[in-house]
């Protein structure tokens, strides 16, 4: 059963993305995009990663969607028609996809329980050790936060700073363009759409609550910080595309974010710096309680809150940027 | 057990050469981003799919289960996505701006309109 849901999504994936490589209308190479998305995720059930299944949900299907859609708001849904360049790139794809094919000769198998990453004595440890180790039953969850603690450190590091770089690329806020900023106000929605407003309304504390259970319940089931911060950016998504950005800014306001993206930051690295002041090394959470184990929950808690607030604020601070440029550009096209 | 064998790696590889293919080739820079998130999706999928055992559970340690699907590549892809959102976002935000230096986001049109090339 499992292999046919594999086999059907994998031909579904494949179907969507050479009809998004053939499409010339980009409005539906977004949906695609979504749909793309969204059967990836199911796939990751599929091969038991519902932690993965989760972020790419909220994040492909809702956020990314939402950013494409933006986008093309101000570029342009069509793709202009144009011949020749394409013998060149399908030749060269071609062929680098027929060596791809050659090397997975030599793969294993798929599922092989005797693969080299299945046997590696890494694997045992985080199989077999982490849950005794940290008390904590999900190993995905102990070994973001723990034994990859510096790596996801970087993670959220980069997201950080792709947050900095869409503020700073398109985030200047340009007040003498506020006058005409109606073209996507609130009541556009409310007007045309009385049936998604009312249904997304009483979608959005759902979706936050969900979000909070993902959050703090992190180490017992799927979930936890970068999750959180997704489905909790999606919610805040939902409000704004429903009542407007003024709206939404108005609720959470931009300079709020701001702080947000860097005090989740702060909230990671300042438990690594705690550790050390306890004679420990850089995030190594056994230091933080007599007992090593009770040590290392408090320490995943917390800098997975640290996690959550900075993906939240970066996610969201993107979407509503995206939204404002967007409305101060069609300000100016107005003018002009 | 190994009747799909390869087939899984056989459609990572094909996903991949569709986003390959759609960077090498388109001149509109929304669809070339479109490109580049196909392409990662499917080392997203190719990377948990290695960390797939027959039989195996999420894992999530439950009494009474023996057998684990890897975690580690859970782990990788679960950052990389968040991450990968938020690298679209700035390629998105880059394109916008170069929209509005040149008024359009189709290669060859930007090329000519620039005074360097």
């Amino acid at each position: 059963m499992v292999q046919f849901l594999d086999v059907i999504l994998l031909t579904f994936l494949a179907v969507v993305a050479f009809a998004a490589v053939r499409m010339r209308d980009l409005f539906g190479i977004a949906m695609l995009l979504g749909v793309f998305s969204f059967l990836s995720a199911s796939l990751f059930v599929v091969l038991d990663a519902a932690d993965v299944a989760m972020t790419e949900a909220a994040v492909g299907a809702g956020v990314s969607t939402i950013l494409v859609l933006s986008t093309l708001a101000a570029t342009g849904k069509t793709v202009r028609p144009r011949s020749g360049r394409w013998k060149l790139p399908l030749f060269v794809t071609v062929m680098v996809g027929a060596a791809l094919a050659y090397g997975t000769l030599d793969m294993p198998r798929y599922g092989d329980p005797s693969a080299p990453i299945q046997v590696h004595p890494i694997a045992k440890h985080y199989i077999e050790v982490s849950p005794q180790e940290s008390g904590i039953p999900n190993m995905v969850t102990t070994l973001l936060a723990f034994y990859r603690g510096f790596d996801t450190l970087g993670e959220t590091g980069v997201v950080f700073t792709a947050g900095i770089g869409v503020l700073a690329l398109i985030g200047r806020r340009r007040r003498q363009d506020g006058t005409a900023a109606e073209a996507l106000g609130p009541d556009v929605v409310a007007e045309r759409h009385i049936i998604v407003r009312v249904v997304g309304k009483m979608m959005i504390p759902l979706v936050l609550l969900f979000a909070c259970y993902v959050q703090a319940h992190g180490d017992y089931g799927p979930g936890g910080g970068f999750q959180a911060g997704v489905i909790f950016a999606s919610g805040l998504m939902i409000y704004m595309l429903l009542f407007g950005i003024d709206a939404a800014e108005r609720l959470v306001p931009p300079s709020v974010l701001q702080r947000l993206i860097a005090l989740g930051l702060l909230i990671y690295g300042g438990i690594g710096v705690v550790n050390i002041l306890q004679g420990g090394h850089f995030l190594d959470y056994r230091t933080l309680s007599s007992d090593a184990a009770h040590g290392i929950h408090y320490g995943v808690l917390g800098i997975e809150l640290g996690v959550g607030i900075t993906v939240t604020a970066v996610i969201t601070t993107i979407i509503f940027t995206f939204t404002g440029y967007l409305r101060r550009g069609s300000a100016t096209q107005q003018e002009a | 057990m190994s009747a799909l064998g390869l087939y899984n790696y056989w459609i990572f590889i094909f996903l991949m050469m569709c986003g390959f293919y759609l960077l090498l080739s388109a001149r509109n820079l929304v669809k070339k981003i479109v490109g580049l998130n196909l392409f990662q999706t499917s080392v997203f999928v190719f990377y948990i799919s290695t960390g797939k055992v027959t039989g195996g559970a999420v894992p999530i340690f439950t009494e009474g289960v023996a057998v684990y699907s890897n975690p580690l590549p859970h782990v990788l892809i679960l950052t990389a996505i968040v991450v990968g959102v938020a690298g679209t976002a700035l390629g998105l935000a880059l394109t916008l701006r170069i929209k509005d230096t040149y008024g359009t986001v189709e290669e060859d049109e930007i090329d000519a309109k620039d005074p360097l090339t």
